[in-house]
C-alpha cells in the first residue's frame, strides 16, 4: 500500500506548444546527466568526454563546415524519407538509391574525364537523380503491379546495389593507371563540386540540401501533393475515398525520396570524395531514417536532427582522438542521446501527473 | 646512422654537380663523402640536430605524437587489430604519445579524420587500409610538417611514404607445405575481394604447391567481404564438401579454422597466430608485424632522418612471420618449408620465378626470369592450377 | 550425394540464426509493434551467450543468458515505445546502434577466445538412418529448438486463446482495448519474445555457427531476418522456408563458385537477395491473402482514450 510516487502520464487535451521545442532540450539535459554515468564507469571526465562531443568539433570554422559536410546527405535524404513516411510507404532502401545515384553520377564525371564544361556538374547531379529514381522505381513498379512489400524489395535492392558498385569498381569504372586497385580515376576539377568556404571541404550540396528543406516544407504545407500524402498516410481509407490513387502516392513518394537519395549519392562522389571507391557512404541511407524521425517527419526538425546527428559522428572522433574512447562508446552514447530525444517527444501530446490518484489499489 | 646517409648524399650531390655529372665521378664522391660524412658528423651534428628540432618542432620521443587510422573496429582480431598490436609495441619501444581513430569509413570521412590527427598535432601519421590513399595525400599537401604513411598503396609525396608487407613470401611457404600435405590434391582458397594483393597470395601459393606437387589444383570462393564469420566459415565448408582437404584464407576472421578443425581437415591462420581457434589442424600462420616498420619510422621521424620512401617488405625484414609449424607438420614438410623460407631470405629464390604459366598453360615467365615488382602490384591474372576465373 | 547431405548441413546452420530471429520479429508484429533492433538485440545475444559460456562452461546457461540478453534489450525498446509513446522506427534503430556499441564494449576482453561451439545432439535410432539421419537427427541442440520453437509459435498464435488476443491487438488495439484487454502488457510481452528469440538467434552465431567473439558479427543478418518477416506475409511457416530458402541460395553460391562457374561472384554474392525478391513477388501477388495475416495496427502507437 505504498502512495503512488510513480508519475503517470495524463494525456493532454491539445498537444503543448512549448514542448514542441522545450522536449528536446530536455532530452539533451537528460542525455548529460546519464553520459555523466557512462563516461564516469569509463573513467573519462564526463566534462572533457562532452566537450569533445559537442563543442571542440565545432569550435573551429573549419569543424563547422565539416558538419555542414557530414549532414548534407542526411539532410537530404530525411527530408525526402519523411515524405515518404508520411504518406506511409515504408522505403528503408535510400542507402542503395544514394549508391545507384554515386553510380550514375560518378560515371557521368568519368565520361567527361578532363573535359571542362559548365554543364558537366549539373549533368552529373541530374544522373545521380535518375540513378536513384530508376532504383526507387524498381520498388514502386513491384509494390504497384505485384504487390510486393516495399520493406524488403527496397532493403534487398540496397544489398545489390552495393554489390553491383563493387562490381563496376573492380570492372569497367575501375581506374586504368590504378595497378587494378578498386577505385576510379580522380574526377577532373570540371566534375568536382565548387567550393563556398576556400580551405575547407564546404561544397555547393549544403546549399542544395537548404533548397531541399524549404521545398519539402514548401511541398508538405502549401500544395495539393503535399495534403494528399499526409491523408493518404493518416487515413488511406479517407484517401481514396477523396479520389487520390494510392498507386500515385507510391510511385510519386518513392521516385521522390529515390531521385534525392541518388542525388545525394552524386553530391557524396562529386563533392568530398571526388572519385569511385567500393564504399561511397557509411550508411547514410539508413542513418537518414533516424533523422528524418527525430525531425518528427518535418523539414526543419530534419534539418536540426541531421546537424545533431553529424555532430555526435564528428564528435566520436573527436573524443577517439583527444580521450582514447573506443568508437564502441559512440554507439551507446548516440543509443542514449536518441532514446531520450524519442520519448520526451511524449511531454508533447502528455503531461506529467504526480501522484494524485492515491494508492494502488 | 642515417644522419650519415642523408649528409652522404647531400654532399655528394653537392659533388655531382660541381663534378659536372658521370656516374663513376658520383661514385666516388659518393664514398669519399661518406669518409667525410663520418668525420664531419660530430662537428655538424650540433647544427643538424638544430635544423631537426626546427622539422619536428622540437620533440624529445615524450613529446612526439604518432596517429593511427583503422579501416576496422580493434576488436576484428584482424588487420586493424595486427595493426593496433603494432602500434602498442610502437608505444612501448619508444615512449611516444599514439593516437588511434577506429571504424574509419574509407570515402569522404576519412580525410576529416586524418585532418584531425593532423591539427591535433600528431607528427606522424600512419593510414591504414587503402582506401584511405587519395585522402592521405590531399590532407599532407596541407600539412607539410607533418610527415605521413600509407599502408598498401602507390602514390606518395614528400611527406607521403607507402608500405606494404610481402605477403606473397609467406603464402609460397604455405604452399610448399599444402602441397606436400594435401591429399586430396585439392586446396580451397577463400578470398575477400579480387585486388592484386589477395590474386598474388592464391598465385603464389598455386606455384608453390605445384612445384613440390603438380597434381595440386586450387579451388577459390569469394566471400564479398573482409569479415564475415559466418560467411566465411561456410565457405570454407563448402570448399571441404568439394573435396578441398586444405583451406586457407585471406579474410580476417579465425572462422575458417574452427570449421577445419572440426571437420578434420588442415588449415593456415591469416594475419595473427590462430593456432588457438584450431589447435591441431593450423600448420602454421602469416602473421602481420608492422611493429619494427612503426618504431624505425617513427625513429626517423624523431632524429630528422625521415624521408619519402616505398617499403615492400617481407620475411626478410621481419614484416612477414611465420607462426610455429603445427605439430601436424612432419619432419620432413617443415625442413622443405624452412628451406623455402631461407631461400627467400637469402634472395636466391623469388616466389614469382619462372617459369610460370597462366591458367592456358602458355608461358608467360620463362625460365630464369622473375615478375618484377610493377608486375606484382598489379597482378590480375591467375596461374595454371588454380581453378575458374577473376571476377571482373 | 554426399555433397548434397553436406550442403543440407551448412545451409540449416546458416538458416537457423536468421529462423530464430525472424521468428521473434513475427510475434512481435503480429501484436502491431515494429521493432527493427532486430540487429542490436541480436548481436547483444551473441555477446552475453559467447561471455556466459566463457565464464560458466554450460552452453545451456549460455543460451539462457542470451535470450534474458535479447529481452533486457528489447525492454529499453518496449519502454520507450510503448510506456513513452516513442515512434517504433527511429527507436528500432536506435536501439541497433545501443546494441552493437554496448556489445563491442563488453566483448572487448573476448577477442581472440575460442569455443569449441556447442555439442551435437544425436537421436539415439534414427540419427543412423542413411541421409536423412543426419540431416534430421544429428544437429546441435538449438536447431532442434528452432524447430520446435517454429511449430510451438505456429500452435500458439493459430490454436491458444492467447495466440488470438495478441493477434487481435495487433490487428485493431482498439477494439481489443474495448474488450478489456491490456493492449500495453501484451505488447510488452510480445517485444520481449521477439528479443529472447533475436538473443538466442545471435547466441547461435557465436556458439554454434562460427564460435567466436568478434565486433559487429552479426553482419547485418538482424536486416535480413526483418525482411524474412515481411517475405513470409506474417505466416510462420513461411518463415522457415524464407529462412531456408535465403540461406540455401547463400550456400548454393559458394558452391557454385568452388566449382569454378564463371560468373562474377558480386553478382553471385546478389543471388540470395534477388531470388528473395522474386519469390515475394510471386506470392504476394493475392492482395486478399497477405492483408488477412498482416497485423492491421503494425507500428502505429496506442493512445488509450478513457
Amino acid at each position: 500500500m505504498l502512495p503512488r510516487l510513480i508519475p503517470r502520464l495524463e494525456k493532454r487535451q491539445t498537444p503543448s506548444k512549448a514542448m514542441i521545442y522545450l522536449s528536446p532540450l530536455l532530452a539533451i539535459f537528460l542525455t548529460l546527466i546519464s553520459s555523466v554515468v557512462l563516461f564516469l564507469i569509463m573513467n573519462v571526465s564526463p566534462l572533457e568526454a562532452l566537450h569533445a562531443f559537442f563543442i571542440k568539433p565545432i569550435s573551429t570554422i573549419y569543424g563547422l563546415t565539416e558538419l555542414a559536410v557530414k549532414a548534407t546527405p542526411l539532410v537530404l535524404i530525411g527530408v525526402a524519407l519523411s515524405l515518404g513516411f508520411r504518406a506511409g510507404v515504408w522505403n528503408i532502401g535510400a542507402e542503395g538509391q544514394l549508391i545507384l545515384g554515386g553510380i550514375f553520377g560518378g560515371a557521368t564525371a568519368l565520361f567527361f574525364y578532363e573535359k571542362t564544361g559548365f554543364y558537366i556538374i549539373p549533368l552529373i547531379l541530374i544522373a545521380g537523380v535518375v540513378g536513384g529514381m530508376l532504383w526507387a522505381g524498381i520498388v514502386a513498379f513491384l509494390r504497384t503491379k505485384f504487390n510486393a512489400n516495399e520493406i524488403l524489395t527496397s532493403l534487398m535492392l540496397s544489398y545489390v546495389a552495393s554489390l553491383l558498385l563493387n562490381l563496376l569498381i573492380h570492372g569497367p569504372l575501375k581506374d586504368p593507371d590504378g595497378f587494378n586497385f578498386p577505385e576510379s580515376r580522380l574526377f577532373s576539377d570540371s566534375a568536382l563540386l565548387p567550393i563556398l568556404y576556400d580551405g575547407t571541404r564546404l561544397h555547393i550540396g549544403a546549399i542544395i540540401a537548404l533548397l531541399a528543406v524549404g521545398l519539402g516544407w514548401i511541398l508538405l504545407s502549401r500544395t495539393l501533393l503535399g495534403y494528399q500524402i499526409k491523408v493518404t498516410g493518416d487515413a488511406p481509407a479517407a484517401g481514396e475515398y477523396a479520389g487520390f490513387s494510392h498507386s500515385k502516392i507510391i510511385w510519386i513518394t518513392l521516385l521522390l525520396s529515390g531521385g534525392v537519395a541518388g542525388l545525394a549519392g552524386a553530391i557524396e562522389v562529386s563533392g568530398p570524395i571526388g572519385q569511385l571507391l567500393p564504399t561511397i557512404s557509411p550508411g547514410y541511407g539508413f542513418t537518414a531514417i533516424i533523422v528524418a524521425y527525430v525531425g518528427r517527419l518535418h523539414p526543419v526538425g530534419v534539418l536540426f536532427a541531421g546537424l545533431l546527428l553529424a555532430l555526435t559522428y564528428l564528435g566520436g572522433e573527436t573524443a577517439q582522438i583527444s580521450l582514447k574512447l573506443p568508437i564502441a562508446v559512440t554507439g551507446v552514447f548516440q543509443g542514449l542521446l536518441l532514446f531520450f530525444l524519442l520519448a520526451s517527444d511524449v511531454l508533447i501530446h502528455y503531461r506529467i501527473q504526480f501522484g494524485k490518484q492515491g494508492a494502488i489499489a | 646512422m642515417k644522419l650519415r646517409n642523408i649528409l652522404a648524399v647531400l654532399i655528394a650531390s653537392a659533388a655531382l654537380t660541381a663534378c659536372g655529372g658521370g656516374e663513376k665521378a658520383a661514385d666516388k664522391a659518393k664514398e669519399a663523402a661518406t669518409e667525410t660524412a663520418t668525420k664531419v658528423t660530430e662537428t655538424v651534428k650540433e647544427k643538424v640536430t638544430e635544423k631537426v628540432k626546427e622539422v619536428v618542432k622540437g620533440k624529445s620521443a615524450a613529446d612526439t605524437k604518432v596517429g593511427f587510422v583503422y579501416v576496422g573496429p580493434v576488436g576484428d582480431h584482424g588487420w586493424s587489430y595486427e595493426h593496433d598490436q603494432s602500434r602498442q609495441a610502437l608505444e612501448k619501444a619508444l615512449g611516444v604519445k599514439t593516437t588511434f581513430v577506429e571504424s574509419v569509413p574509407e570515402g569522404a570521412d576519412a580525410e576529416r579524420v586524418i585532418t584531425q590527427l593532423a591539427n591535433d598535432g600528431n607528427d606522424v601519421i600512419f593510414t591504414t587500409s587503402f582506401g584511405y590513399m587519395n585522402p592521405t595525400l590531399k590532407v599532407a599537401k596541407k600539412f607539410p610538417n607533418v610527415r605521413f604513411e600509407h599502408a598498401t598503396g602507390y602514390k606518395r609525396a614528400d611527406n607521403v611514404s607507402t608500405y606494404s608487407a610481402r605477403f606473397y613470401e609467406g603464402r609460397a611457404i604455405l604452399g610448399t607445405i599444402a602441397g606436400k600435405m594435401t591429399k586430396s590434391n585439392i586446396i580451397g582458397y577463400i578470398g575477400s575481394f579480387p585486388i592484386p594483393e589477395v590474386i598474388r597470395g592464391i598465385d603464389a601459393m598455386t606455384i608453390a604447391a605445384r612445384k613440390v606437387n603438380p597434381n595440386v589444383k586450387v579451388k577459390v570462393v569469394w566471400v564479398n567481404s573482409w569479415f564475415d564469420p559466418g560467411k566465411e566459415g561456410d565457405a570454407a565448408k563448402a570448399l571441404i564438401d568439394q573435396g578441398a582437404d586444405i583451406i586457407t584464407q585471406h579474410t580476417d576472421s579465425p572462422a575458417p579454422l574452427q570449421v577445419a578443425e572440426k571437420r578434420g581437415v588442415y588449415a593456415f591462420g591469416q594475419a595473427s597466430d590462430m593456432k588457438s581457434f584450431a589447435p591441431t589442424k593450423q600448420l602454421t600462420s602469416i602473421i602481420d608485424n608492422w611493429s619494427d616498420y612503426y618504431i624505425a619510422r617513427t625513429k626517423a621521424a624523431i632524429d630528422g632522418s625521415w624521408k619519402s620512401t616505398d617499403t615492400w617488405d617481407g620475411i626478410k625484414a621481419g614484416m612477414v612471420v611465420m607462426a610455429p609449424y603445427g605439430d601436424a607438420v612432419p619432419a620432413d614438410v617443415r625442413e622443405m618449408a624452412d628451406k623455402v623460407k631461407a631461400s627467400i631470405v637469402d634472395g636466391s629464390f623469388h616466389p614469382f620465378q619462372g617459369p610460370i604459366k597462366n591458367q592456358k598453360g602458355e608461358l608467360v615467365v620463362k625460365e630464369g626470369e622473375t615478375l618484377g615488382d610493377g608486375d606484382l602490384a598489379k597482378l590480375n591474372w591467375y596461374v595454371e592450377g588454380v581453378e575458374g576465373s577473376i571476377p571482373k | 550425394m554426399d555433397i548434397l547431405i553436406a550442403a543440407i548441413l551448412t545451409i540449416i546452420t546458416a538458416a537457423t540464426p536468421l529462423l530464430f530471429a525472424a521468428l521473434g520479429e513475427l510475434v512481435t508484429e503480429k501484436s502491431g509493434v515494429l521493432n527493427l533492433g532486430i540487429e542490436g538485440m541480436m548481436i547483444m545475444g551473441a555477446i552475453i551467450g559467447f561471455f556466459t559460456v566463457h565464464q560458466t562452461d554450460s552452453a545451456f546457461i549460455a543460451i539462457i543468458a542470451s535470450m534474458i540478453a535479447g529481452a533486457l534489450t528489447a525492454t529499453i525498446f518496449a519502454i520507450l515505445v510503448l510506456k513513452f509513446h516513442a515512434s517504433q522506427v527511429p527507436t528500432g534503430l536506435a536501439l541497433t546502434i545501443f546494441g552493437i556499441g554496448l556489445s563491442a564494449l563488453i566483448g572487448q576482453s573476448m577477442i581472440g577466445v575460442a569455443y569449441e561451439g556447442i555439442p551435437k545432439i544425436a537421436i539415439p535410432g534414427l540419427s543412423s538412418i542413411p541421409v536423412i539421419g543426419d540431416i534430421f537427427f544429428n544437429q546441435d541442440g538449438l536447431v532442434y529448438f528452432s524447430i520446435f520453437m517454429v511449430v510451438a509459435t505456429m500452435w500458439f498464435l493459430n490454436k491458444t486463446r492467447a495466440g488470438l488476443i495478441l493477434r487481435a491487438v495487433g490487428d485493431s488495439h482498439d477494439a481489443a482495448h474495448a474488450m478489456g484487454y491490456s493492449v500495453i502488457k501484451i505488447r510488452f510481452l510480445a517485444t520481449l519474445f521477439g528479443g529472447a528469440m533475436a538473443g538466442v538467434g545471435g547466441a547461435y552465431l557465436s556458439l554454434a555457427y562460427s564460435p567466436l567473439w568478434v565486433e559487429g558479427m552479426t553482419a547485418g543478418r538482424g536486416w535480413i531476418a526483418l525482411a524474412l518477416v515481411v517475405f513470409a506475409s506474417w505466416r510462420v511457416g513461411r518463415v522457415l522456408l524464407g529462412a531456408y530458402l535465403f540461406g540455401g541460395i547463400t550456400i548454393l553460391q559458394l558452391h557454385a563458385q568452388a566449382l569454378g562457374i564463371a560468373v562474377p561472384s558480386q553478382i553471385m554474392s546478389m543471388l540470395p537477395y534477388l531470388a528473395t525478391i522474386l519469390v515475394l513477388v510471386i506470392i504476394s501477388r493475392d492482395k486478399s491473402k497477405i492483408k488477412l495475416n498482416s497485423p492491421a495496427s503494425l507500428g502505429k502507437a496506442f493512445h488509450p482514450s478513457r
